[in-house]
Order: C-alpha cells, then structure tokens, then sequence
C-alpha cells in the first residue's frame, strides 16, 4: 500500500522544547498515508495534534523550539530531510495549504489579485500580466462572481466565503498533488461551510489533488473524506475507510465522538452524551492508553499496557485493547 | 417564522452584496480625526506653520538679514527699540527686523525638523527592518545597538554628536537630531515586523512557498509601517526642540545672521532685563509648533488604534 502512497508519514514525532518546563510531545508517532486523488480526514478534538502533522508535513514548524522525528515521504523524497530553500521550492507548486481563518489568512494591504498571481510568478515563472490573467480563471473556477473586479479588491473587501475560496484559488494555483486542508470551513458560517466543501470535492475531483482534510467536525468527514483517522493525544487511535468509521466505531473514543452528535431523529429533551472528562485526565502512552481514564470500555490492562496499532477489518487499523463490538457483527 | 427569518437574511445578504466594500482603515482613521477637535487644533497649527515656512521669504514684511538704520538709531546699551511703525514687533539687538525673523525662522525650523525625522526614519528603518527580517543574531547585535543609544538621556546624546564636528553648521544639528531618533524608530518597526512574522498571512505566504525577499518587502514591511509613521510626526516634534535647544547651546551653525529660533533664544538671554520679548516670541514659536506635531501624532495613534474603532 505504501508503495503506491503520495504521502507516506512514518512514525512523526513532534516534540515543543520550552524553556524551564519539560518538552511537550504534541504529535507522538503519527503514521499514515494519503494515495493520489484520495481524500484523507484527520479528526480529533482540540491539542491532539491535527494541525501540527501538518505544519511538520508542510515544514512550516519554527526551527527552534520544535525537534521533528520520523519522516514524511512525498513522491519518495523524505520531506524532512530537504533543505529550507529545496522546501520553499516545494511549497506551493508540490503542496498547497489552505488555513483556518481565510481573513487572517490574506494580507490586508495586497490586492486579492496580486495574492493569487504571486504564487504563478512564484512557480511557473509567468510575468506578472499573464499571471494575472490567469488569477482571473483561478477565482472563476473557485466561484468568485465578476473576477476581473474582484482582482483589484481588498480582502476586506470580500466576504468570509469568499476570502475562503480566494485561498483555495491560491493554494490550487500551481495543481500542487496534495493540498492540506486545515480546518478549512470553521470560521464560516455553516451554510457557507457547506459551499466550500462542496467546492473542495469539485476541486479535488476534477483536478486529481489527493486532500489531507484536518477538522474536529465528524458531519465534513461524513461529507469528503474516503478514509479517516482519528487522532488521539497524539497518535493515530482509529484508521477506517469512511462508511466503515460511521457503521461501526471501533475505538471508544470515536464512539464517543459519534455518540455526541445530537440526532434529528432522536427524542425530545434527549441529552446530549459528551465524551466525559477532559485531555487534562490523560496518562502518558509509554505507560498506556491515553485515553484510558476517560474511557467506558476501559480495563486494567489499559492503564498498564500501550496498545499496539493492528488491522481491524478490511483496511482498517485499531489501537485498543477493547474495541467497541457491534452486535450485527457477532450475529453474522 | 422560518421563512420570515429567511427572508431577512436574504435581505441582509443582498445589501452585503451591494455595498461597496465597507470603509478601509486609512478612511475610517481619517473620519474619526476630523471629529476630534484635538485632532483639527493639531491639523491647523501646522498646516499655518507649513505655510509661514514654506512662503516664508513673501510673507516676511521686511529684509530679515540686514539691520535698518532707523532701528540702529535707537539702539542703546540698556535699551532695544520696541514696536513702532513698520515693525509690529520692533527691532532685535542689531537693529533687524524681530517679526521677519520669526517669520524665516519657521523655514529653519521646517527644514531641520523634516531633514532630522527623514534622516532618523531611514537610517531607524533599515535597523529595524532587518532585525525583524533576519532575526536571530543580526537581530540581538542591532537591538544591542539600539539598547545602547535609548540608555543614553536624548539631548545629552544629540549634544555629544554634535560637539563632535569639528565645523559646526546646520547640518550638524540635523545628524545629531537624527540619531536621537533612530533607535526609537528600529525598535519600534523590529517590533511590529515580529509580529507580522508570526501572523497567519506570512505564514499563509510560507504556506505557499513565496520568497523570504518578498515575504518581507510585501507582506511584512507594508504592515508593519503604520506605527513607525505615527512616531515620525510625534518625531518632527522633539526634533525642532531638540534642534532649538542645540542651537540655543550653539552647537549649530555660528553664523549670527542666520534666523534660527534656537539661537534668537540664545542670543536673547543677554537682553532679558532689556527686552524679553526677544526670548518670548522664539520660545513661544517652539512650543506652538511642536504641541501642533504632538496633538497631531497623538490623534493619528488615536485614530488608528483599532481599539477605538467605534
């Protein structure tokens, strides 16, 4: 399977050095890999390390302070071994990166136009007329109405969907084989979120980009991804094709997570059932699972014994010592 | 209910869509001082002292330079003529025309007050703009550097570069001036260049692979500017004070027929039992000018602070 991998991340460790506190692994092992035109999700709650893998992927994590371990293979080059100015090279035209926060995002005094054509400047040598132009068709494609006004416009100037799909434009401009999706819909509003998904698997589709789709949200992986992981405290937990992951939530914790998504057609004055305690109750991996106290299904050897990362069901890889079981399973 | 609710927003959609972008920062900034009255007061204080230096040789009612025999004749050791006919405010102590020379000596003024902030906000600019481009040990070197000019008292400073030349002129007191101002100017553009480094759009620029050159001559240096340009008026300021007080001292250019307010102060302290309005008038052009500068920095900041942002 690796070898046909566009993406191939083995073993990433990032571990924060601060002064006078002990270092902080935020990402403690994370493996996986993304095959061309796939779209992979990274799911997991707040500070389990989804926006790191990227920013070490990306090689967009400070110099100093973070120690990156493992490695992450692009087209069968290691990623992390690459020079700074072979990886700014990279970035951009290879992988391309959409944020969070499309206003923050954009530089407030650069006209949107001038944003977008600098990437095709950048990477594909085109003089500044020509790539200007050719942001025109960028922001047509991305669905910005009257893109030869919106060129000479602000950032302020444009609203947060739009802003967004600017971005996209962007981080599309130069058909890099993988773009990484970082929580790409969060400030939108939820029917704006909505549209640029739909624009996201259009893209995606049409332009054979494999996608990293990094959210907390379960409702957009339901909607984009082929495959997910789910990551906990650092580590992948659950790897599963998408059907697979909604059917039958193998882990806990992602039981949990699905199991809190408030239902249509569930009663009234149903309570919503939270996954119970907070990351703070964690133990360390190296002397369990670190889910383990915060866990319904947890047993003694939970607390005792790292789970190991094993095949569960076709494509499927699990990290606990006691699954969730699904009662059609056992009947068939 | 629902459909009521929808057709409000759709409303509000549409007017989003039909307005013209909404109001730029430099635009609201510029609005909300012409309603500070703090703000006008500063605006116009300078505006007239702009306009006396720059017209200045035509709006002077006489020759500023040579002294006129009908006040040469009423010179005496304990007495300098006050105003009369032609001289609203009467002679200097060599028979010269005070109210003209006031008058020129707004141009003085202008000149070293915007040589001194221009030549600080480069000289500080370049500093500071490559401490917060490059970092690391360039940056602790420069800011080291800086550290060392901000502990020594300003005036202290421009007097100590100043002494130094060995045939003081005009252009003395601008370098001297000057150099009190930079290391104020790269602390401040280092600073807001860090953070634009650590912002989401540079990071966003990275993302994309654009060059460091052009990270930091588009994406850092435009935004980081602002603050540097609120300091460069509140600098024209302290610099014509500055500039007035070295020549008060006279560090400046020895010539006594240049009309320099720093110097007609100077030269005035003879006379003070005499006339003190010779000191008074100078001194109260330095003040006037120099609160117009501050009112009107100290508003700008204001207005761009995007915690007032009403």
């Amino acid at each position: 399977m690796s070898s046909l991998a566009l993406l191939d991340v083995r073993d990433l460790t990032v571990t924060f050095h601060r002064k006078g506190a002990r270092p902080f692994t935020a990402v403690d092992g994370v493996s996986f890999d993304v095959e061309p035109g796939r779209t992979v999700g990274l799911v997991g709650e707040s500070g389990c390390g989804k926006s790191v893998t990227s920013l070490a992927i990306m090689g967009l994590l400070p110099r100093r302070g973070a120690t990156v371990g493992g490695s992450v293979t692009f087209e069968g080059t290691d990623l992390l071994t690459l020079s700074a100015s072979a990886m700014r090279e990279r970035r951009g035209r290879d992988l391309g990166m959409v944020f969070q926060d499309p206003l923050s995002s954009l530089n407030p005094v650069v006209s949107i136009g001038l944003q977008v054509s600098e990437v095709l400047e950048r990477h594909r040598g085109l003089p500044r007329k020509k790539a200007m132009v050719e942001a025109a068709d960028l922001l047509d494609k991305v669905g910005i109405p009257d893109p030869r006004r919106r060129l000479s416009e602000y950032p302020h100037q444009l609203s947060g969907g739009m802003r967004q799909r600017a971005l996209i434009a962007m981080a599309l401009a130069c058909r890099p084989r993988l773009l990484i999706a970082d929580e790409p819909t969060t400030a939108l509003d939820v029917t704006i979120q909505a549209q640029i998904l739909a624009l996201l698997a259009e893209l995606v589709r049409d332009t054979g980009t494999a996608l990293i789709l990094i959210t907390h949200d379960l409702g957009v992986v339901a909607g984009l991804c082929d495959e997910v992981n789910v990551l906990y405290a650092g580590r992948v937990v659950e790897r599963a094709e998408r059907h697979a992951l909604f059917a039958r939530p193998r882990h806990p914790y992602t039981n949990g997570l699905l199991a809190s998504i408030p239902r249509l057609d569930g009663a009234r004055g149903e309570r919503l059932r939270p996954v119970r305690g907070s990351v703070n109750d964690n133990i360390p991996w190296r002397s369990g699972c670190a889910f383990a106290p915060r866990c319904p299904n947890a047993l003694d050897v939970c607390r005792l014994v790292t789970p190991e990362m094993v095949a569960d069901g076709p494509g499927g890889l699990l990290r606990c010592h006691n699954p969730v079981v699904h009662t059609e399973e056992v009947t068939a | 209910m629902t459909s009521l609710l929808n057709i409000r927003r759709r409303r509000v959609d549409e007017l989003a869509e039909t307005a013209e972008g909404g109001t730029s920062l430099t635009v609201d900034a510029l609005r909300r001082m012409a309603r500070n009255p703090v703000a006008i007061i500063g605006a116009v204080i300078v505006a007239v002292f702009v306009l006396l230096a720059l017209f200045a040789p035509w709006i002077a009612p006489e020759d500023p330079y040579t002294p006129f025999q009908v006040l040469k004749d009423q010179l005496r050791a304990d007495s300098i003529p006050g105003p009369q006919p032609g001289f609203p405010l009467g002679s200097d102590e060599f028979g010269r025309d005070f109210l003209s020379r006031l008058i020129v000596g707004a141009q003085q003024s202008l000149v070293v007050g915007v040589m001194a902030t221009l030549i600080g906000l480069a000289v500080g600019m370049v500093i500071g703009g490559l401490a917060g481009a490059l970092g690391g040990w360039v940056d602790t070197l420069l800011m080291r550097l800086t550290d060392i000019m901000l502990s020594v008292p300003s005036l202290l400073l421009a007097i100590s570069i100043a002494a130094l030349a060995r045939h003081p002129s005009q252009w003395t007191v601008i370098i001297a001036v000057a150099m009190v101002s930079v290391p104020i100017f790269a602390r401040l553009l280092r600073g807001s260049m860090l953070a634009q480094r650590a912002s989401d759009h540079v990071l966003a620029a990275t993302a994309l692979g654009v060059r460091r050159r052009t990270i930091v001559f588009r994406h850092m240096l435009p935004n980081s500017v602002g603050p540097v340009i609120v300091q460069a008026t509140l600098t024209l300021a302290t610099s014509i004070i500055d500039a007035a007080a070295l020549s008060f001292l006279g560090l400046g250019d020895p010539d006594p027929a240049r009309a320099e307010w720093g110097l007609m102060l100077g030269n005035a302290q003879r006379y003070l039992d005499v006339r003190p309005e010779l000191a008074f008038y100078p001194a109260v052009a330095i003040i006037v000018v120099a609160l117009g500068f501050t009112l009107l920095g100290e508003s700008m900041r204001e207005a761009l602070d995007p915690k007032n942002r009403r």
